[in-house]
């Protein structure tokens, strides 16, 4: 009886101390994880609340302090009435310049891709293997590399300083992203059920619209989610191939924010950043499980 | 006549051959983009490095004369030199902290996907906003410099931008910051892919946690390490924007990388002859990187496949 009463304070004790070990291992887990996620959120704290105090109160307390006064001028005035590369209508222009050569690229790549990625799984042909590693390559060219060619052929085009010369680029440049996702994924349907098809009497065309569109939407969720935010995050295209009033807004925020000629307006740059991180930042917050699985596929396969 | 009536004797008609076709017809618009943007793109750039072009392109011949001139750039070779020093932090860095999320978050913690998202929205921000951002954090007057001492550390030193010295350790903690959850989420996928009874063995051996790690968990996922580090050295030679809108390769020429150096050069100095020069470099530094890590894949899949 002794023994066994000496036995269970010996298991108490155990089961105490793992308790202790367990709770400072629970402490630490998460006291490390809060140190990162306010490293992590400090940036984006700042914009948000640097985008709604006033000037002076910036100066006087500098970028990361809590807002004293809640004020919207900053926005109206990136959006609408800053004074940008000479003209003073804010960067809402340069934001739907954006908006329409994200928009039609990631369309027609998008679409480009589903079907060469269906050619490529299950049309295959002597040399597609071959073929298809060599639009691979794009993925991998930088984009410096490609800037002089460019340039000749948009201006031989009369497509220089338009939002249609860099939907071209994109659409070009994406291609071998939309297709490698594309294609892998269309790799995992099941032959049979194409082969079944076709001897149903489906054609080319049938089997694509009846059979693999209705079984793409995740992948081609992933790759639009993944060629929007690359295209609308995209720089050196843009700040090379346009200028001004043409420019898409990563290169028109870098004008607003480079310059430093007057004072820096810090609430109104704020805005800015904001502008141009939100639609991006949106699709992440609602589309965020595709945008890693889109990450995650691109960069292993 | 007879063969329009017996179409099937006479082998396939014109429908199906046309429908042979199809395939190779959808492909080749594609096909030829990509050839154009690939090759021919890389072709032209490459006769454009060996050519007199200055400020427009010309096509005279000169040789190697722009790699050589290139190579005596002073700039250049800061250019190169940062490269290195900003790849290694860069890449180390970004593996060890992304390491250590997915460990932490992989402890079965409570809001998994709410911690996963804060460490992943950087990515999906353009380098530019991030630029700015981090650009204002370091700025000695209004950022963490300015917080600190007034929390009252007074000598405290933060604004790594303005220094030529440390400028480029402002672009490896930006990078790092905005790249780090991406090696996060890669780690993760590995460590939920890690099988789960040899874990369990080795607790029932009685194996600490973080030797369970060590011997268990890390070496299953090593081939995830070297993908990281790839696409993170892809990153690094391609890094442009960030730096741009961080520093714009100053304090003077401190910060320059090759990718700024291609664009200073083609479109600022209007030397692109040798700014072609530069950036066929750069291709060549990605195939150095690219090249044997294709060729190790194709060899590992080679051998499961004879591993059965």
């Amino acid at each position: 009886m002794a023994e066994a009463i000496s036995d269970n304070a010996k298991w108490d004790a155990e089961a105490s101390r793992a308790r202790t070990r367990h709770l400072l291992s629970r402490v630490i887990i998460y006291g490390l994880l809060l140190v990162f996620a306010a490293i992590y959120l400090l940036p984006l704290a700042v914009v948000v609340m640097n985008s709604f105090r006033s000037l002076p109160e910036i100066a006087e307390h500098g970028l990361i302090a809590f807002p004293r006064s809640f004020e919207f001028d900053a926005w109206s005035d990136a959006w609408n009435s800053f004074c940008l590369n000479g003209a003073c209508e804010g960067m809402k222009r340069n934001f739907f310049n954006s908006l329409w050569m994200t928009i039609p690229a990631t369309i027609i790549s998008t679409m480009l891709g589903a079907i060469n990625g269906y050619v490529l799984s299950k049309w295959r042909f002597r040399g597609s293997e071959v073929l298809f590693t060599c639009m691979l390559l794009g993925v991998f060219m930088p984009g410096q590399v490609a800037l002089m060619p460019w340039a000749t052929i948009l201006g031989a085009a009369g497509l220089s300083n338009s939002t249609a010369g860099l939907v071209l680029v994109h659409v070009i440049q994406g291609i071998s992203f939309t297709t490698l996702f594309c294609r892998n994924y269309f790799v995992a349907i099941p032959d049979d059920l194409i082969k079944a098809a076709r001897i149903d009497g489906a054609g080319f065309w049938r089997i694509f619209w009846k059979i693999i569109l209705p079984l793409s939407p995740p992948i081609l969720i992933v790759t639009v989610i993944w060629q929007f935010t690359g295209i609308w995050n995209e720089f050196l295209f843009g700040v090379v191939f346009t200028s001004g009033r043409e420019q898409p807004i990563t290169a028109a925020l870098f004008a607003l924010a480079g310059n430093q000629t007057n004072v820096r307006e810090y609430d109104v740059m704020s805005a800015g950043v904001l502008i141009a991180a939100l639609p991006p930042l949106l699709i992440y917050f609602f589309g965020g499980k595709y945008f890693v699985r889109g990450l995650t596929a691109g960069a292993i396969k | 006549m007879s063969i329009a009536d017996h179409p099937t004797e006479a082998g396939p008609g014109w429908g199906e051959r046309i429908s042979r076709w199809v395939p190779f017809l959808v492909l080749a618009p594609s096909l030829a983009a990509s050839f154009l943007y690939v090759f021919v793109f890389t072709g032209w750039t490459l006769y454009i490095s060996l050519s007199d072009s200055s400020l427009l392109p010309s096509y005279g011949w000169v040789g190697l004369e722009n790699y050589a001139d290139l190579w005596a750039s002073r700039r250049w070779n800061v250019a190169y030199r940062n490269l290195f020093l900003f790849s290694g932090f860069y890449v180390l860095g970004s593996i060890a902290i992304g390491l250590l999320l997915a460990v932490l978050i992989d402890q079965r913690i409570r809001g998994e996907a709410t911690w996963r998202t804060i460490f992943l929205y950087p990515l999906a921000v353009s380098f530019i906003v991030t630029g700015t951002v981090w650009g204002w954090l370091y700025n000695p007057t209004a950022g963490i410099e300015f917080l600190v001492r007034g929390l009252g550390w007074e000598d405290f030193e933060f604004a790594l931008t303005t220094s030529r010295q440390y400028a480029i350790y402002a672009i490896v903690i930006t990078g790092i910051w905005q790249s780090s959850g991406f090696a996060m989420a890669l780690f993760l996928a590995g460590l939920r892919s890690v099988d789960q009874d040899l874990i369990k063995a080795a607790q029932i051996d009685g194996a600490s946690p973080f030797r369970i790690y060590r011997r268990v968990v890390l070496p299953s996922i090593a081939p995830i390490f070297i993908a990281v580090a790839v696409i993170m050295l892809q990153f690094a030679i391609k890094t442009f924007d960030l730096v741009i809108a961080l520093t714009n390769g100053g304090p003077g020429t401190s910060t320059t990388f090759p990718a700024i150096y291609v664009y200073d050069l083609m479109f600022q100095r209007g030397q692109i002859a040798q700014g072609a020069a530069a950036a066929i470099m750069m291709l060549l530094a990605l195939a150095v990187v690219l090249v044997p890590y294709t060729l190790w894949l194709v060899w590992r899949r080679s051998r499961e496949a004879a591993d059965g």
